[in-house]
Formats: C-alpha cells, structure tokens, sequence
C-alpha cells in the first residue's frame, strides 16, 4: 500500500459513496488508476466491505450489545487462534479481538434483546471448553461510533466575522 | 441626541464589511449550510490548549514583554528561517501582535502619512482598504485578473504606482481566491517594487497552506527585499488558532522600533495565554516536523481537489486555487453577479457562500467557498447548488 492507497482508503471510509470519478479528483489520480486500486485492495482484502453506520439509539428496536470480557486457556500449537475461531463462528459474535491485559479476548455480541444475549452467554460461549470465565457488559448508550459523534451536543458555533 | 457630528469623518465614511452584511440575512433562515466562515473547522492542537491552561494554573496572568515573550520570538524566528530562509533577530525585529489584522494596522500606521497612497491588489481580505483609510492614507487599487490566475502583475502593480505612493499590501496566499505567487512571479514585482523604492506589506497569514508541490515563497526571501518587507503572520490559520487573537510582525529594527511604539501605546501586549499556547504549538511542531499542520494540510487538500472538479463539472468554472482554503468560481454563467447569486442561492437552497464583491470590484462576478467544512458538509451545499443550476437552467 503506498500514500496514495492509504488516502484512497481515507476517503471510502468518511463515504464510501464517493464516486471513483470524485476519488479521482480529490487523489489526483486517474479515475482507472483508481478503479484498479480498488479493486486491488478488495482483492487483498484490505478493504473487507462496504457498510452503513446506523444509530440504533434512533431504530425503534430493544436491541442490545454486549462486550464480553473473555479469559480462556490457550492452547499448545494454536495459541489463541483454534479458540477465538471457536466464538466467532458464531452468529450473534460481531466482532472477536485478543487483547493485551488483564483478560484475553473482547467479544462483542449483539442480540435482540437482553435475553437473547444473556442466553447466549450463559449457554453457549461460557461452556465453550477452553473458556475459562466470562464478565459481559451491557452497553449502554453509544455518543461515538467509528468517529462519528451520535449524539446531539452542543456544536461549536463558528461565527462569519468579517 | 444627534451623533453625527460626534463621530469622525473618516469612521463614519468607511462601510461596514459586506461579509457581516451578508450573514445577517443567512441567520434569519433556517437549516442553512454556510459555507461561508474564514476560520479553520479544525480545534488547536490538544498541547497547546492544555499549555495555555497550564500557563493560567501557574498564575502566569501578568503583562509579557510589549514585543511579547522572548522565548516565543526566538522560535517564531527559528520558524521564518526554517521554513521561508529569513532571518529575523528575535530581539528587535519581531513583535507579537493581536492578530495577523493589528499588524497589518501596525505597518500601515507606521508608513504612510495623510494622503499617502498605499497600494492594494484586489479581490482581497476585507480589512485592508479600511485599515488605510483609518491612517488618512488613500488606498489604490490594483486589480488582479482571472487570466493572471489572480496574481499581482508586474504592469498591474507599475500602472498605479504614483509619487504618492507609500507601500504595497500583498495578499498571498490570497484570502478569497485562493491564489498564491511563486518566486518567479514575485520577482518580477520585486523589480518594480525597488525601482520605485516602496515598502511591501506582505500578509502572509495563510503561508502554511500550500497544495501542490509548489510551497509558499515570502517576498523578503529576494533578493535585496528583506530590507524593504514588512512580513507578517501568525497562528490562526497554521495552528487553527484564531480565537486566540496571535500574530507577528517581522521588519528591519529600523521599522519593528516605530511599530513597536504603536503597539506598546494602544495594546501593550499580546495576550500572555495565548503566547504560551504557541510557543507550545511551535516547539511542537519543530519536534514533530509540523504533523498537526501536515495533517490539516492534507486534509483541505482533498476537500479543494473535490470541489475544483465538482463546481468545474457544474460550470462554474474556478481556476485551481493553490493557497488558503477557498475557491473562487465564476457564477456569469448563470446571467447573475456574485451578489444576486448568493442571495438566490441563500433563499432557494438554503446555502450561504459570499459574494465576490465583498473582496472588492474585480470579484464581482464571482463567489467565495471556504473548504473549512467537512467534505460531508461540502458534499451536501454542492449537491444543493446543483439543483440551484438546474433550476436555472445552466445544467
């Protein structure tokens, strides 16, 4: 990935609306050039998809999402990889990640209501066999998510002076 | 009670900015996109905001030194030769100002007598013309063309040169074209300016915002120009600190010592806090090799090649600004003048940007867009503008 790569990326990921003709011209690049950019970096896997961030404070919904702190066993050859592939194997895992700290893995789980997930944890992740114990937490209200403030607050008012 | 023959005669001749005059309107709509605002939308860097702070815990509260704080000098003069290869003397040659803008009252106040001319390419910054009408001097325009891509021509500048003539602001990086000047084109102006033995009043406030791989060239870095520059900058637009009311004046001891007077007479100094927080952002930035203004750079950058092409593809055709951070297209297309476009565009979609005019005659049929707007701003003003052309039946 070179600069030119990195700002490609940096503009997808404010809107990944933009048109390759309007990527091309905030670049400076060619609009083939970076179509084939594109197309290479998906290719790599670099860039893994193209979503929709929603505010789900806004969706009427009783959906929840939970970090789940998860302490396990690692194991002889695999380390934590044969473990973590275990738990996001599943459905209602969002997003897996191995920590430095304290605990090992950070799960986030969303489901459609507090029962859905507390079952989830209960039943499914915590009897997992190398998992040794779990501290789930409910999230309560997000204010920023992939750095986009979501809540109202107070903006700064920038006056036109002179 | 009858103020009128209260009030001077110079104040009350001078008209108040046609920018304001504008934005009085657009607050009285609703959900307005401004695109308006001459300040960056970025925050000053986290360091400074907390020296500042700092600064205020340790009850540092008193007067600086009236040139301002020594440290600060020296590393503002470190900065100058740095990045433009002038050397000033920390010591005498450089005072901290209340802004950019009371420098630039500083210079013309110290040079020009009553009647004097001082020279002022347009469209330009709003404050200047006033500025010379406060010292009784007289301002001279000189107009800068589009096909000139809005730089000040050696004729342009020779055509109004007069015995009266004092001194000449220039304005680059050019608030609101964009426009800047390279070595080359300075030069030639260079020339003029010696044969007819004049002071330049160089505001080079937007020095740090450059696109492309030409950087900004300081007129006092010429050749024989150092002695014959009154160089000023200041924080507010490289370290998105305009709030703090932070800029310098950098001239030959000579000058700097009847500036300082005027100075030290109706300011006494630059606010103590702000001066910590730049000497903050300064010494940062000397540590970091100027990542928060690299940074900030690059961002504006994107946002200007994006409405380049998006204001180009709707006819409204600018030339490619290469300083500041605004665009200035044309609106003729549209049969309307910068003025009458705004006022539509305002009342129809809700977006506001300033009309040309307000930055003197020559901008009249044009528009300014200030790029300190997220590009999701940006994104959604021009798709307004667009419905605007259409209905105007330019696209």
């Amino acid at each position: 990935m070179d600069k030119k790569d990195k700002q490609i990326i940096a503009i997808l990921r404010e809107d990944s609306r933009f048109t390759t003709a309007q990527i091309a011209a905030m670049s400076g690049l060619d609009e083939e050039d970076v179509k084939a950019r594109i197309a290479a970096m998906e290719q790599a896997g670099i860039i893994a998809k193209y979503t929709v961030l929603c505010n789900t404070e806004k969706m009427d919904s009783d959906a929840v999402t939970a970090l789940i702190e998860v302490k396990v066993t690692p194991q002889m050859r695999d380390g934590f990889d044969a473990i973590a592939r275990e738990i996001y194997k599943f459905d209602e895992v969002k997003d897996v990640y191995l920590m430095s700290g304290s605990y090992d893995l950070t799960v986030i789980v969303e489901g459609k209501n507090l029962r859905e997930v507390s079952r989830f944890v209960t039943e499914r992740l915590s009897v997992l066999k190398d998992v040794t114990s779990t501290a789930t937490h409910f999230i309560l209200k997000k204010y920023k998510a992939e750095g986009v403030v979501l809540e109202k607050c107070d903006e700064i008012k920038r006056e036109e002076i002179v | 009670m009858n103020y009128d023959k209260h009030v001077s005669d110079v104040v009350k001749n001078i008209r108040p900015s046609g920018i304001r005059k504008f934005f009085d309107v657009a607050a009285m709509y609703k959900d307005v996109i401004s695109l308006g605002v001459g300040e960056p939308d970025f925050v000053t860097p986290w360091e400074a905001r907390e020296a500042a702070v700092q600064s205020i815990r340790k009850g540092i509260t008193q007067y600086t030194s009236n040139s301002g704080l020594l440290q600060l000098r020296e590393a503002v003069s470190r900065y100058i030769d740095l990045h433009f290869g002038v050397k000033y003397d920390p010591k005498d040659e450089i005072v901290m100002t209340v802004g950019a803008s009371e420098a630039i009252y500083l210079a013309v106040r110290t040079l020009a007598n009553a009647g004097d001319e001082v020279i002022i390419p347009e469209p330009s910054y709003v404050s200047y013309a006033p500025g010379v009408a406060f010292c009784d001097a007289v301002p001279v325009i000189a107009p800068c063309r589009v096909e000139d891509n809005f730089t000040l021509t050696a004729e342009a500048l020779e055509s109004v040169i007069t015995p009266r003539t004092k001194a000449l602001i220039l304005p680059f990086p050019n608030n609101p074209t964009g426009a800047i000047m390279n070595r080359e084109q300075l030069e030639s102006i260079a020339t003029v300016i010696k044969k007819h033995d004049i002071i330049v009043i160089s505001d080079e406030i937007y020095a740090e915002l450059t696109y492309g791989d030409e950087r900004h060239v300081s007129i006092a870095s010429l050749d024989g120009m150092r002695e014959r520059t009154v160089l000023i900058n200041g924080f507010s637009k490289a370290f998105a600190m305009t709030g703090w009311r932070l800029g310098y004046v950098c001239a030959p001891r000579e000058l700097e010592k009847q500036m300082l007077k005027i100075h030290q007479y109706i300011i006494m100094c630059a606010p103590t806090a702000a001066q910590y927080a730049a000497l903050n952002a300064l010494n940062t930035a000397f540590e970091d090799n100027f990542a928060a203004v690299e940074e900030m750079r690059s961002q504006y950058d994107i946002r200007r090649r994006f409405l380049v092409k998006r204001l180009n593809d709707m006819k409204l055709t600018c030339f490619e600004p290469r300083g500041a951070f605004y665009v200035f297209p044309c609106v003729s297309v549209t049969g309307l003048d910068g003025e009458q476009f705004a006022e539509e565009l305002l009342a129809d979609q809700k977006v506001a940007v300033v009309p040309g005019g307000a930055f003197g005659e020559s901008g009249k049929n044009f528009i300014r867009i200030s790029y300190a707007y997220s590009l999701e701003n940006l994104k959604k003003a021009t798709d307004r503008i667009e419905v605007f052309l259409k209905k105007k039946g330019v696209l």
